[in-house]
C-alpha cells in the first residue's frame, strides 16, 4: 500500500482580485520508504501542495481531490489528527522555524509529549535519544540550548528529530536545504535518506535544485505553473526528459561533468495564474510549440511509469525530424 | 544577540536577569519597591501605633520622636496609618493590574491569533474603552460598582485592560506569521496551544514590563479613587483619603498631607524605574551586554 496518494488535488485561492487555481489535478503516490521529489520554479504549487496535504492551507483557500495517508482518506479531522503523528514537516528556514522561547530538547520532548502522552522525564529522554539519531554532538548538552545558540545545519536536524520523533508515515520536506550551507545540505539530505532507510518513512522532497533530486528522489514530479509536465522514475527523467520544460530546468542546471561553459536559460517568465493561458501553459515560452499546443494537453504514459503531458512528445522523433 | 551570550550558553532569562542587575535606577527602584512591600506585609507588627486608635490628647500634632510623622485631626499616628495605607495601595497595584492581565491577555491572544470576526469585534470593544480616559473610566465603573476598596481594584482592572488587550493582540499577529507558530501547527498542536503554550512565552517580556508599568499607574487610580471617596472607606487608612482629609489642614499641619503624598511619590517612581529597567534587560535588540 501506497504511503500517500493523492489523487485530482485543485487548489483555488480566492484573492480580492479574483480566484486563481495554483494547483490543477495533480495526482501522484508514494511508496514506504521512497522519495519522490517535487520539482518547479517559485509558485508552481509546490508549497501549497505540501501545505494542502497537511491541512495547512491559509482560510481563503478551497482544495479538491482526494488525498490519502496509507490507505486512509485525508478529511480534514484526520489531518488534525494525523499532523506531528503520521504526517510530519520540516521547513525551508530552521533559523526561524524553531520557538525562540524553548531549548532544543524541549521542543523534541513536546512532539513525545503532545502525540505519545510521555511524561516530562521520558520525553527528555527519548528526545535527546533523537537527538542522537541526528547526529547531533554531545546531544544531551545541546538539547539545554536555546535556538539561537545553534548553527542552522544543527537547527535543521532538530527539526528533523521533531519531524520524526512519532516516526511518522510521510515525511514532506519543504526545500530543506535551500537556506544552508553546500556541505552542510549534503549532509542533511545523506541523513534524511539514512532515517528513511531506517523507518520506512515515506518522503516528499520539494526543492527546485535538480542536483539534490538526482541523488536522493526515486520519482520526480515536475511542476510548471500549478499542472503536471512530466512524472517519471528519476533516471528516466534525467536521461531522456520528455517535456519541453523539463528539458529547459536541465539545460538550466549547472553539472561538474558538463563541457557546455553556459547555462541554457528559458526564456519568458510564468503565466498569470489568475489569467492562464488557455492550452498547455508552457506554450508561450516553449520552443516547439504548435497550433495543436493552444489545447490542453493531457497527461500520457510515453513509457511504464513515465507520463508526459505534452502534444509533441514523444520529442525525439520532433529533433530528429 | 552578543556573541558572548552566545558562548557562554546563558539562558535568555538569565542574561535577562544580570542586565537587570547591572541597572543601578533600576537595582535602586526594586529596593523602595521591596521595602513598601515589607511595610505593607508587615504593617501590623511595625506600625507604632493602632492606625484607627483616636485621642483626643495628641489632635494634629507635628512631628516629633513619639510620632514621627505627627497625628492627624482625630489624633491617630500618621507613621502607623501610611504603613497601613501602603497595604490598600499596594494590593490595589498588584491585584487590579494581575486582574487586567488576566482579562486582557487571554483576550488579546484570541483576538490576534482567532481570526478575523473575532479580531474586529474585541478591537473595537478595546479602542472603544481606550477612547475614554483611564482615570474617568476607573472612576464611572468605582461609582456605578459602589465605594469600597474590592470594588475600585475592579474598577481599575477593568479599566487598565484594554492596554493588555491591545499589546498581547498586535505580538499575537506577528507571532502567527512566523515560521515557528506555522512548524508549530504542521506539529499537531490544537490552536489553543498554540496560543498559550507557543505564543505566549514569546510575548511575555514586554507584557512583563507593561504590567510593571500598569502597577505605578493603578497606584494613582486607587489613591485616586480613594481621594475621591471611592476607594477605601474610613475610618481604614489609604493614601487616598488621607490626602482628601488633609486638604483642610493644608496650611496649619502640612504633614498630614506630606507624608502620604511622599508614599505615593516614591512608590509610583519606584515601579516606574524597576519597568524602565526590565524594559532594558529584556529588549533583545540591546547591545549591551
Amino acid at each position: 500500500m501506497n504511503a500517500l496518494d493523492v489523487e485530482g488535488l485543485c487548489i483555488d485561492f480566492h484573492t480580492e482580485r479574483g480566484t486563481l487555481r495554483a494547483v490543477d489535478r495533480l495526482s501522484f503516490s508514494v511508496a514506504p520508504g521512497r522519495t519522490l521529489a517535487i520539482v518547479g520554479e517559485s509558485g508552481c504549487g509546490k508549497s501549497a501542495t505540501a501545505l494542502a496535504i497537511l491541512g495547512l492551507l491559509a482560510e481563503n483557500a478551497e482544495t479538491s481531490g482526494r488525498i490519502s495517508l496509507a490507505g486512509q482518506a485525508l478529511t480534514p479531522q484526520a489531518q488534525r489528527a494525523a499532523r506531528g503523528r503520521e504526517l510530519a514537516m520540516i521547513f525551508q528556514e530552521p533559523m526561524t522555524s524553531l520557538n525562540p522561547a524553548f531549548t532544543a530538547g524541549e521542543q523534541v520532548a513536546e512532539a513525545l509529549r503532545l502525540h505519545e502522552g510521555l511524561n516530562p522525564r521520558d520525553a527528555m529522554q527519548r528526545a535527546i535519544a533523537m537527538l542522537e539519531r541526528v547526529r547531533i554532538p554531545e546531544a544531551a548538552r545541546r538539547a539545554k540550548q536555546y535556538p539561537h545558540q545553534l548553527s542552522g545545519g544543527m537547527r535543521q536536524r532538530v527539526m528533523i528529530a521533531i519531524a520524526l520523533a512519532c516516526k511518522p508515515k510521510l515525511l514532506i520536506a519543504d526545500e530543506p536545504t535551500t537556506a544552508l550551507d553546500v556541505t552542510v545540505q549534503a549532509q542533511i539530505l545523506a541523513l534524511l535518506d539514512e532515517l528513511k532507510r531506517e523507518t520506512g518513512t515515506a518522503v516528499v522532497l520539494i526543492t527546485h535544485d535538480l542536483g539534490v533530486v538526482r541523488d536522493h528522489a526515486d520519482e520526480v514530479v515536475v511542476m510548471y505553473a500549478g499542472r503536471v509536465a512530466e512524472r517519471a522514475p528519476t533516471a528516466q527523467l534525467f536521461n531522456q526528459p520528455e517535456h519541453p520544460y523539463t528539458i529547459g530546468l536541465l539545460g538550466a542546471a549547472p553539472r561538474l561533468d558538463s563541457r557546455r561553459a553556459r547555462l541554457a536559460s528559458i526564456e519568458g517568465t510564468v503565466p498569470d495564474l489568475r489569467n492562464p493561458p488557455p492550452g498547455c501553459r508552457f506554450a508561450p515560452r516553449c520552443p516547439f510549440a504548435l497550433a495543436a499546443c493552444e489545447a490542453l494537453p493531457a497527461l500520457a504514459e510515453l513509457a511504464p511509469g513515465h507520463w508526459v503531458a505534452c502534444h509533441r512528445a514523444p520529442l525525439d522523433a520532433v529533433i530528429a525530424a | 544577540m552578543s556573541v558572548a551570550a552566545i558562548e557562554s550558553g546563558e539562558s535568555p532569562g538569565r542574561r535577562a536577569l544580570r542586565r537587570f542587575a547591572q541597572h543601578k535606577l533600576a537595582m535602586f527602584g526594586l529596593v523602595i519597591v521591596v521595602i513598601f512591600v515589607a511595610a505593607a506585609a508587615l504593617a501590623p507588627w511595625i506600625a507604632p501605633f493602632d492606625p484607627l486608635e483616636t485621642s483626643w490628647s495628641r489632635l494634629r500634632q507635628p512631628p516629633s520622636w513619639a510620632h514621627p510623622f505627627g497625628t492627624d485631626e482625630n489624633g491617630r499616628d500618621v507613621l502607623s496609618r501610611v504603613l497601613h495605607g501602603a497595604r490598600a495601595s499596594m494590593m490595589a497595584g498588584v491585584i487590579a493590574v494581575g486582574g487586567a492581565v488576566v482579562i486582557g491577555v487571554p483576550i488579546g491572544l484570541l483576538a490576534g491569533l482567532g481570526g478575523k470576526w473575532m479580531d474586529m469585534v474585541i478591537s473595537r470593544v478595546a479602542d472603544a474603552m481606550l477612547s475614554i480616559p483611564f482615570l474617568i473610566l476607573a472612576i464611572a465603573l468605582a461609582a456605578f460598582l459602589g465605594p469600597a476598596l474590592e470594588n475600585a481594584m475592579l474598577a481599575i482592572a477593568i479599566s487598565a485592560s484594554p492596554i493588555f488587550v491591545r499589546l498581547a493582540r498586535g505580538m499575537a499577529l506577528d507571532a502567527r506569521n512566523t515560521d515557528w507558530v506555522e512548524a508549530a501547527r504542521a506539529m499537531g498542536n490544537p490552536p489553543w496551544r498554540i496560543g498559550l503554550v507557543h505564543v505566549l512565552p514569546n510575548i511575555l517580556p514586554p507584557l512583563l514590563v507593561q504590567a510593571t508599568l500598569a502597577i505605578a499607574e493603578a497606584i494613582i487610580a486607587e489613591a485616586s479613587l480613594s481621594f475621591l471617596g471611592l476607594g477605601q472607606q474610613p475610618p481604614n487608612p489609604s493614601w487616598g483619603s488621607m490626602l482628601n482629609s488633609a486638604q483642610r489642614f493644608i496650611e496649619s499641619a502640612p504633614w498630614l498631607a506630606i507624608f502620604p503624598g511622599l508614599a505615593i511619590f516614591l512608590v509610583v517612581l519606584a515601579f516606574n524605574l524597576v519597568g524602565d529597567g526590565l524594559r532594558d534587560a529584556l529588549d533583545p535588540r540591546s547591545q549591551k551586554r
